[in-house]
Formats: C-alpha cells, structure tokens, sequence
C-alpha cells in the first residue's frame, strides 16, 4: 500500500495543491480557489493557503456539505471561506462550474487550484506531474523494498489524479499492469454510478475531451456514489487516452463491494481508508485472488477514511 | 454572402446598430420560444441568437442557468432545438439566426448530422462557446461547406496570438464579451473596452458586436457607440422566467416581454 493517507491532511491531494499553490505565489496571485466534492481538496487547498497567506475560497456543492460537514469545518478552521453551491446538481460538477464562472470574473487577482487530473490545459497535464510523486516514490521503494517492479498497480479513479500519479512513472514498464477503479454505485447496470471510463462515452465538459458519463442529448449525467471524491462525470483526458490504447484496464466497484472493502481493512490492517480508496482496495481484492502469492500488487491509499466514518456510521444505523 | 453578412452590411450602409437578442430555445417551452422570436423581429431585432440549453453552462450567469434548467426540464434537446428553427422559418425566412451553446451537445448528436438539420432548418451560424479556435477543425470540416457561419467570443483577456487565430476563423461577426466574468454581469470598465474594440479594428475587418452585461438602454448605448452593435441576453431571459409553460400568450403579452429589446432598439436608433 503506497500511504498517500500518511501526508499531511489525510489524501494525496495535497501534492497537487503545493504545487500549484506556490505557481499562484509565483504568479503573483494573492487568492486562490477551488472546487471540491469530498472535501479533500478543499482541506488541502485551505492548509497550503494558511501556510503561504494566500485567501481562500472553496466551491463545494450543496449536496456535499450536508455528507462532509467534518471537512467543512476544517476549511473553516483554516481560514476559507466555503461557498455552497445550490446550481445543477449541486455537486462537484456543479462546483467546478462556479469555480469557472469566479475564475473568468477574478482571473486578476485570482488563481483556480483544480483538484483533479481533468480539466482545461495545461491542468491534467500539471495535476499530474504534481502527483507523479506518488509513482516515482512507489517506484523507488519497489525496487528497495521488493527488489523489483510490482506486477499491478491498483487506483481509485474520479477525475483520475492519484492513479495518474501512481501510474504515470510506471508507463513504460511494460510488465507492470494497471487498474484504474471507477465508482460503480448501485451497480453499472443500474446507470446510478460515477463511472465514465467503463460506462461513458467520449464528450467535451469542462474544456477538455474525455470520457463523460454524458446522455444521448448531450447532457451531463448525475452520478450516483456513496463516495463524494469520486462523484465525478467525466474524468482526465490522459486516463481516457490510456484506455484506448489499452494500456490501463478501467473497471468499477459498487458502493456495496467499496464499503466492503472499507469495513476490511480497517480490521485486517488496523488503517480505516477513505471510502474512495476503498473502490481500489474492493478491485486489489479481486484481483489478488487470482494470483500467485509471489506477485506483488501496490495499492494506492490515497486517502484515510476519517472523513467518512458519519456515513459508514449512519449507513450502520449508528448515530455518533 | 451570408444572410448574417448581408443583414449587417444592410444595417451598417443604412448607419445602423445591430441589435442581437438571446434566448434560451425551450424556455418555458417550444411552442413560447417560436413566439417569442417572432415578437423579438417586432420588437426590432436584426439577428436572434438562439441558446442550446446545457446542463453545464459554465460561462452564464444565474439567469441563464436557470432558462437552461428550465428549457431541460420540459426535456429540450438539440433537435428540439433546430424544429424550432424550423417553425420560425415557415414564416420568417429574413432574420438570421445564430446557434449559440456548448460543444457537448453537438460532439454527441454528431458534427455532420449537426450542420446538416441546421441547414436545412435554416439556421444561419453557430457559436460554440467552450470550443477553442484551434480545434475547431472537425466542426468546420462539417458547418463551412453548408454556409454556415462561425462566429467565436473574443474577451478582454484573449491574447494577441489568440486574437489572430480567432479572427481568421470567424464569419458573420466577432462577439466582443464586454468584461471578464460571465452573462448577466456588471459592466464595469468602459474605456477599456474602447480601447480593446479600436484594437480589434486594426487587425479584422469583422463587424463586432458586444455582448453580456448590457440590460437597458443605457449600457446598450454605451456600447452601441463604440461598435458595430449589441447583443442582449439575460435581461430578456429574465423577463421570459415570468413566463409559464403550456400557456398561451397575447400579442401584448409578449410584447410587454421583449419590451427590453424594443427600448433598447429606440435608444441606439440615432447613434451612427
């Protein structure tokens, strides 16, 4: 397990918003925002505000609030401003529309940290080379701590930017197979889930061309996960891009197989993961038990699962 | 010549401001939007922009968002769209009309399918607003053999190279966003925008229209004198919300409506 949970904040989104943070300090920008679903990136983008001294306004969707309230509070504590967004779905999609229509009112003053691997260019291409950390560190411990390459690499995938990072500095070792894993929600079959790669289609949201959970009209569909991060309908261009060259193989776990897995490794491993990270954990499962006990899997935590213990309480019945 | 080109060079020989409405097509329903175009060339417009309606509409305002949502929800898609079109043209064949949304729409229903049912519907041109200049080969590849225009947003943070690459491929006109932000907004720096039109007119000879933020006769004016004409879209919007679906309305009814359009339509009469 490559423990993106250990960093600062509890997720990987932090390297990304470091980066671009200091690109804003450079840039001479003194306000960032963002957008968030799950609250992660909005506690990661206001921790790297606090720290450089820059104002921070995070969009977040109504929807969202109401299950992540924890994170709320702790961007508040931070110092940033949280702005609810009532429009569309009123989820992340919806949020990063808003953070759009601020960006083109405020471009003077104001830098857009997006959270994810998808967007306009140049941000799938710079979210990833933040995140590609997580890759080359992976890389480097594989070798010193296995001796050699592992054979898969197992990710959750919303807007893709964790498995991007892991992946990326592992694309040409050809030995080494990848699974990005979408969020299945009630199943594919039911169309409740966030999973464009394995059920969508190519579309244009968001300036960028990817895969889009999109209808036959041309509208963008809403996405149904019990996990906010990965609640996205379209996902990073280069993820759509590695799926038809098929060098990555995207699949999808439900929410059932997803709390499974959380409810797993908490008690296997003594490590509560986020519920996203929980889709990738769901897959490494599967796929582990089909292989030998030599072959070596590296799963992405990307995130630790404190944000989420009110749902998994609530979905128990348990009032904490 | 297009019908937008002929329309504009009529208006510019006879010193006239062009006088563009938007609306959302769907909003409240088919029938009101075929209506209410109709009351529009009444009221004085010389170009309708007709809005796709987008589930994701990132560069509008509230008010727009809101005709969008309630265009979806009476379930309008593209094809609803051009039948509206359609309906227009059965009793107007001289107002241009011009397809403004966003690509998704379009990407799906397929660029070939697209140009060809506009055409054929007579629609004069269309405007993709999240669709760069540089990849708009495919689209063109489909809408330029069938007449159609291309018409892109300039704003006051395009870039000279932008700049270049817009103008060479736009017809009909360039669509000059008088501020940064998104429709509905506040104008807020005037001089700028002279000086960004004076700019344009060095390097295209495009007519160029302005568009968001203009709401009454004031800020039509303010902006009609500094170019070739406006463009109007969330102040009739806002209006059009008053109205319900499935209902019937009176010649005076919808004149009160577009009642935005006609003022502004006297207000820029006499500026040449």
């Amino acid at each position: 397990m490559k423990r993106e949970d250990l960093n600062h904040t509890g997720a990987h989104k932090i390297n990304n918003t470091i980066g671009q943070a200091l690109l804003a300090k450079f840039m001479g920008k003194p306000r960032i925002i963002a957008e968030t679903g799950a609250g992660q990136h909005g506690v990661a983008s206001a921790t790297i505000a606090a720290r450089l001294g820059l104002q921070c306004d995070v969009y977040m969707g109504a929807e969202d609030i109401k299950r992540q309230s924890a994170n709320v509070f702790r961007m508040k504590l931070m110092g940033a401003n949280v702005i609810p967004v009532e429009s569309g779905s009123r989820t992340l999609k919806d949020a990063l529309n808003e953070a759009l229509r601020d960006w083109a009112a405020n471009v003077d003053n104001t830098y857009y940290i997006i959270g994810t691997a998808a967007g306009p260019h140049p941000y799938p291409r710079m979210v990833r080379d933040f995140q590609s950390v997580i890759g080359r560190e992976a890389r480097q411990q594989s070798l010193e701590q296995f001796g050699r390459l592992p054979d898969a690499l197992v990710a959750c995938v919303g807007g893709g930017s964790n498995a991007i990072g892991l992946f990326h500095p592992f694309l040409h070792d050809v030995d080494v197979a990848m699974y990005g894993v979408e969020a299945g929600g009630d199943g594919l079959e039911t169309g409740r889930h966030a999973a464009p790669l394995s059920a969508g289609r190519p579309g244009i949201l968001h300036g960028n061309r990817t895969y889009l959970m999109t209808d036959d009209a041309g509208q963008i569909m809403e996405t149904h996960s019990v996990s906010a991060g990965l609640d996205y309908p379209g996902v990073g261009p280069e993820h759509s891009w590695l799926k038809d060259i098929g060098r990555v193989s995207y699949v999808a776990a439900t929410d059932t197989e997803a709390l499974e897995a959380f409810r797993r490794l908490s008690r296997m491993e003594g490590i509560i993961p986020a519920l996203e990270t929980s889709h990738a954990i769901a897959h490494a499962g599967k796929l582990a038990a089909g292989m030998s006990k030599d072959k070596i899997i590296v799963v992405n935590l990307s995130g630790r699962g404190d944000k989420d213990i009110h749902t998994v309480a609530s979905i128990d019945g348990i009032n904490i | 010549m297009s019908r937008i080109s002929q329309t504009i060079a009529a208006l510019r020989s006879a010193q006239r401001k062009v006088l563009v409405p938007y609306l959302v097509a769907g909003d409240p329903d088919k029938g009101t939007t075929v209506v209410l175009m109709h009351a529009l060339v009444e009221a004085g417009a010389d170009i309708i922009e007709l809005g796709v309606p987008f589930s994701d509409p990132s560069s509008d305002g509230t008010v727009i968002q809101l005709g969008a949502e309630r265009a979806l929800r009476q379930g309008t898609t593209l094809h609803d769209v051009l039948d509206i079109v359609r309906q227009f043209r059965e009793v107007d064949t001289r107002t241009p009309i011009v397809l403004m949304g966003y690509l998704n729409p379009v990407e799906i229903m397929g660029y070939e399918a697209f140009a060809s049912d506009a055409q054929a519907a007579g629609a004069d041109g269309v405007l993709i607003v999240d669709m760069p200049a540089y990849e708009c080969e495919d689209l063109f590849r489909a809408v330029r053999p069938r007449g159609l225009d291309t018409v892109f947003l300039v704003a006051p943070t395009t870039t000279e190279a932008r700049l270049a690459s817009i103008c060479a491929h736009s017809t009909g006109y360039l669509y000059y966003v008088s501020l940064k932000g998104v429709t509905g907004a506040a104008i807020k720096d005037k001089g700028d925008i002279k000086g960004k039109i004076e700019h344009l007119r060095t390097i295209t000879d495009l007519p160029v229209i302005v568009g968001f933020g203009i709401k009454d006769a004031q800020s039509a004016v303010d902006m009609a004198v500094i170019s070739d004409g406006v463009i109007v879209g969330s102040a009739l919007v806002d209006r059009i919300s008053h109205l319900r679906s499935g209902e019937t309305y009176s010649q005076a009814a919808l004149a009160d409506t577009v009642a935005v359009i006609s003022s502004i339509r006297q207000a820029i009469e006499n500026i040449k």
